[in-house]
């Protein structure tokens, strides 16, 4: 059975995520959202698939990808989306808008109450206030909003994106929209030969003209409001145009572009319930697209799938397990759960490095271009590092870390995900490889390496500290692990900053330019040099270098989020003022930590059993640290 | 005594309190970038040998930490100190040496470049040509001699002789000017609009119907000081040509004349003339389609040096700058719906420290970190063994 029993956990792993990622099942005669889903559109300056465009639109709107209906009913973000852009009144019953906030609330003159969120039918009397108010908060900095003010803002920015959806593909509320196209196109000649007489003074169907005219009108409000652009322009890679624009380019060319008439016959069937003849047109198009965007079409598709894997979600339940099981190992039947935990870890990694290699596909860049991946990223490295870590020692301590630190990196990425598209466009001066290659993946390395060597504190201090489980060889292996990792961290974030002013150099002109996010790049630099020079100086010992690892997590989350909340420079990317909150949770965890590890070696559980006293701590470690003796000392 | 001394220089405790407190220096200089702003939070914490603190309402100051220079050079001499009196050759010390070495480059070129490059801007609309980059944070009262029409004899006083001096008085003017007001920032409005209370400074040009306004030193990334000055022209052989209003935020120069020449002046940003020009052609934006991020900057422009024979045409673009004799100019921004473009134009004849030394101590950490890890598994091997 302990021999067993890594495999059947192994297996049993492999098999629910495999049954996660079995695709769902279309009746034959359901309307087929997945093919509709994987339909190319550009949003965000991002060709991306339908599927994405939905999944984004309702995470910024309802903050989930899914929306639970009352009577507990699920509706995926592409139903969601299909009722917005071709069936609104149904859409505008949904209960999509959060509002939690009771001054909100109470500008509607309604109470707070269990219910947080809201449908679009019920804000429709108060759009012009919202407006108004969100306006008025529009013209502050992030930073000096109150909680009503962010609210608001929220709010109206949600209302505007989602009547934007509604407007995406055909007027809201047409009813015929095929039929309306039609006879748009055939009266087209017409219309252009009646423009041309007025213009000649002769005698002017007048009628005609102003029910083109009329239409025009309307696809003119429909290009503005346009959220997605969902007409590629033949011969001209990467030009895409929203549906009105499409249709007021028709007038010139005499003829409406195929996709916007297959959109149109889409939505008709939709709006009938015809899935037979949805699903014609979807087959149709997606076929078209197949032919004439083959490269999108592939990338699109591709997309897709990684939205319905979702991989970090899988790999994060696999490091909670594994981190558990590494835990237990501790305090017995070591061997089996240990291997266990191993197992389980080389399975979310590949799950993780699956996730993280797609999303370079996707984007074509480096892994990490924004918070959200670097956040990936970090996790993705110190996983490896600390996998490495339990190759070579065996005892548990590199899984625990391994766990920990894939299970937190990955929530911290779930909670950056809520602005929307994370595989968003880069800013111009960020628009080259080699620099986010080379600087940033070796700065996030040096996160990675900085938050692990904290981690493996952390376990020497709440193991010695709490339990017995601490024995010396333990303690002194712990040491060495964590020296080691520190060293890393030195090499990777010194290269890293350095890089990063030669990149400024490059761009800016000047190679420091005290900007926050470098400041905090230094402070790591700085922080790991005074750990080393202190370890080689003999001025700290064991405890000493525990306690330096743990406030190293402190310095690199400053580094990491706690300069981009201070709003300046160039690196800031907006106040987040949740975020803040969780820091200061995290900075005064990390304190706590460090004042246990300062108690008196008595106090702690392990040492006092073993009655190892300060003094017999500090020979072994000195000698295992030899090699890093400085000069002189 | 002096063993003590060198003692203290050398020691490995000078360096960790260095680090410390350099850590806690950057620490408060960021913060301190909230309100002051980079510029300013960088001139008191890291372009400073002290952080000064000026209680409220007094006329003192008191030094509370040390500042980044003396910082920097604390630890370069700990450094060099530490490392003449203990170097000895050893093949095992060869990380530990190359990464001091390079660090020794890196702060030295970093104490270089804090005392010599030079930052301009050159700042072109379509079809501009321009032989003179100038200087956000300095001004300059530039004082134009115009009578000879092919030539303008310019005499160009720093804002630093301004606000020290009240009356300047130099050997090519054939008048002393006397500076009445002189304000590092301000707001200019019409006296209309200023209300009853508000006072012209001056009482010749346009600047008798403006009110002038002291404001607090801007602090943003984007904004800047608007510099204004009164100032009284005095002609050497007596009388007075009246007050002149002074401002970066006047336009064109105001023109006057005395001792039987046409005379100009203007406030301006000081300016760096070059021996070549540029000319703009053409300046592009482009945006990701449907979206407002800025997918490019590109500035094509034409480089004349008649010195050189060099009439060729460049693209400047993010992370492609031009360089061309000692300068670099780096695509900065834009200004007026793109129809200008901003170049950031750098003077630094230490660029190259901080990459040679970036090579050398990235080496010297290899080397180190690869013994300690060659001698853990040699100790582990033998263990298992």
């Amino acid at each position: 059975m302990r021999r067993f029993l890594p495999w059947i956990i192994l297996v049993g792993a492999a098999g629910w995520i495999a049954a996660n990622w079995l695709p769902p099942k279309t009746a034959k005669d359901d309307f087929d959202l997945t093919r509709f889903g994987k339909i190319p559109v550009l949003v965000g300056g991002r060709v991306k698939p339908l599927d994405t465009a939905a999944r984004n639109s309702l995470l910024i709107i309802h903050g989930k990808q899914e929306l639970r209906l009352e009577g507990g009913r699920r509706l995926g973000a592409m139903q969601w989306l299909t009722d917005v852009l071709f069936n609104t009144p149904v859409a505008d019953q949904y209960p999509v808008f959060v509002v939690q906030n009771a001054e909100v609330l109470g500008l509607f003159g309604w109470e707070q109450s269990d219910r947080k969120y809201f449908s679009f039918a019920e804000f429709a009397p108060f759009l012009r206030q919202i407006d108004e108010q969100g306006n008025q908060s529009d013209k502050l900095e992030a930073v000096q909003r109150s909680a009503y003010q962010s609210a608001i803002l929220n709010l109206r920015n949600g209302l505007v994106l989602y009547q934007r959806l509604k407007n995406s593909i055909q007027p809201e509320g047409t009813q015929n929209f095929a039929a309306e196209l039609q006879e748009f196109e055939s009266s087209l000649p017409d219309a252009l030969r009646a423009a041309r007489e007025r213009e000649s003074a002769e005698n002017v169907d007048k009628a005609k003209l102003n029910e083109v005219a009329e239409l025009i009108q309307r696809y003119e409000k429909l290009s503005e409001m346009a959220y997605i652009l969902a007409v590629p322009l033949l011969g001209q890679d990467g030009d895409w145009r929203s549906i009105g624009d499409s249709l007021l380019h028709s007038v010139g060319a005499g003829e409406i572009h195929l996709a916007v008439s297959e959109y149109a016959m889409i939505g008709d069937a939709y709006r009938a319930d015809d899935p037979s003849l949805f699903n014609q047109h979807v087959g149709r198009m997606s076929n078209w697209f197949i032919k004439e965007q083959p490269s999108a079409t592939k990338r699109t598709s591709f997309e897709f799938l990684f939205n319905r894997l979702q991989p970090f979600s899988q790999s994060m339940a696999l490091y909670v397990l594994a981190f558990l099981l590494a835990c237990a190992s501790w305090l017995g039947w070591n061997r089996p759960l240990n291997r266990s935990a191993f197992y389980l870890l080389l399975l979310a990694l590949a799950i993780h490095t699956f996730g993280l290699f797609s999303r370079m596909y996707l984007q074509e860049r480096p892994p990490v271009t924004n918070l959200y991946s670097s956040a990936i990223f970090i996790g993705w490295g110190a996983v490896i590092v600390s996998l490495i870590l339990e190759r070579i020692f065996r005892d548990g301590i590199g899984a625990a870390c391994a766990g920990a630190i894939g299970f937190i990196t990955l929530i911290i990425a779930h909670h950056l995900a809520g602005s929307g598209d994370t595989l968003e466009m880069l800013q111009a001066v960020l628009d080259t490889n080699i620099w986010l290659a080379t600087h940033v993946v070796a700065i996030t390395t040096g996160y990675s390496a900085m938050f692990l060597a904290g981690m493996l504190a952390i376990i020497y201090i709440v193991r010695g500290a709490f339990t017995r489980s601490l024995k010396k060889q333990t303690a002194d292996s712990l040491a060495r692990m964590t020296y080691g990792v520190i060293c890393f961290a030195t090499l990777f974030s010194f290269v890293g900053t350095v890089l990063g002013g030669i990149w400024a150099d490059q761009s800016w002109g000047r190679f420091w330019g005290w900007d926050p996010k470098e400041n905090g790049a230094v402070l790591i630099v700085l922080w790991c040099a005074m750990i080393l020079h202190a370890r080689w100086g003999g001025f700290i010992r064991q405890r000493g270098l525990m306690i330096m690892a743990i406030f190293g997590n402190v310095v690199t989350s400053f580094s990491w989020f706690g300069v981009n909340m201070l709003g300046v420079g160039l690196h800031s990317y907006g106040f987040m003022q949740k975020a803040f909150l969780w820091l200061v949770g995290f900075i005064v965890s990390q304190l706590a930590l460090m004042a246990i590890a300062a108690m008196p070696l008595e106090r702690w559980r392990s040492f006092c059993t073993e009655s190892v006293s300060a003094r017999d701590e500090h020979p072994q470690i000195s000698s295992a640290l030899s090699a890093g003796q400085t000069p002189g000392r | 005594m002096w063993r003590r001394l060198v003692d203290l220089f050398t020691s490995l405790k000078l360096t960790i309190i260095c680090l410390a407190a350099a850590m806690v220096l950057i620490f408060a200089g960021t913060l301190a970038q909230v309100h002051l702003g980079i510029h300013e939070a960088q001139q008191r914490y890291f372009q400073s040998m002290f952080v000064w603190w000026p209680p409220e309402g007094r006329g003192f100051k008191i030094p509370i930490f040390p500042g980044g220079h003396l910082i920097g050079a604390v630890l370069l001499v700990n450094l060099i100190a530490a490392h003449a009196k203990r170097f000895r050759w050893a093949w095992r010390k060869l990380g530990i040496h190359l990464t001091h070495a390079g660090l020794i480059i890196m702060l030295a070129g970093g104490l270089f470049t804090d005392l010599f490059a030079v930052e301009s801007h050159m700042r072109l609309a379509g079809g501009d040509t321009k032989n003179y980059s100038e200087d956000a944070r300095r001004m300059e009262l530039a004082v134009i001699d115009t009578s000879d029409s092919d030539l303008d004899q310019v005499t160009a006083i720093p804002d630093t002789v301004l606000r020290r001096n009240r009356t300047i008085d130099h050997w090519s003017l054939p008048f002393r000017i006397v500076v009445r007001n002189f304000y590092q920032n301000s707001r200019l409005k019409m006296l209309s609009e200023a209300g009853n209370e508000a006072r012209p400074i001056a009482n010749q040009g346009p600047g008798a119907m403006i009110a002038v306004e002291p404001t607090p030193r801007a602090t943003g990334v984007d904004e800047r000081d608007v510099t204004s000055a009164a100032v009284e022209i005095l002609p050497k052989d007596g009388g007075s040509l009246g007050t002149w209003l002074v401002s970066d935020a006047l336009g064109s120069p105001q023109t006057f004349s005395c001792g039987g020449r046409t005379w100009m002046i203007t406030l301006r940003p000081a300016r760096y003339y070059k021996p070549y020009s540029v000319t703009l052609q053409k300046f592009t934006h482009e945006r990701y389609a449907g979206t407002d991020i800025p997918k490019n900057f590109a500035s094509r422009v034409t480089l004349i040096d008649p010195e050189r024979s060099v009439n060729r045409d460049v693209l400047i673009y993010m992370n492609h700058p031009l360089r061309y004799r000692g300068e670099t100019f780096y695509q900065a921004g834009f200004q007026k719906d793109d129809q200008a473009t901003i170049l950031q134009v750098v003077h630094n004849p230490s660029f190259i420290a901080p990459y040679v030394a970036c090579v050398i101590v990235a080496a010297g950490l290899l080397v180190q970190f690869g013994f300690h890890l060659i001698g853990f598994s040699r100790q582990r091997r033998s263990a298992i063994a």
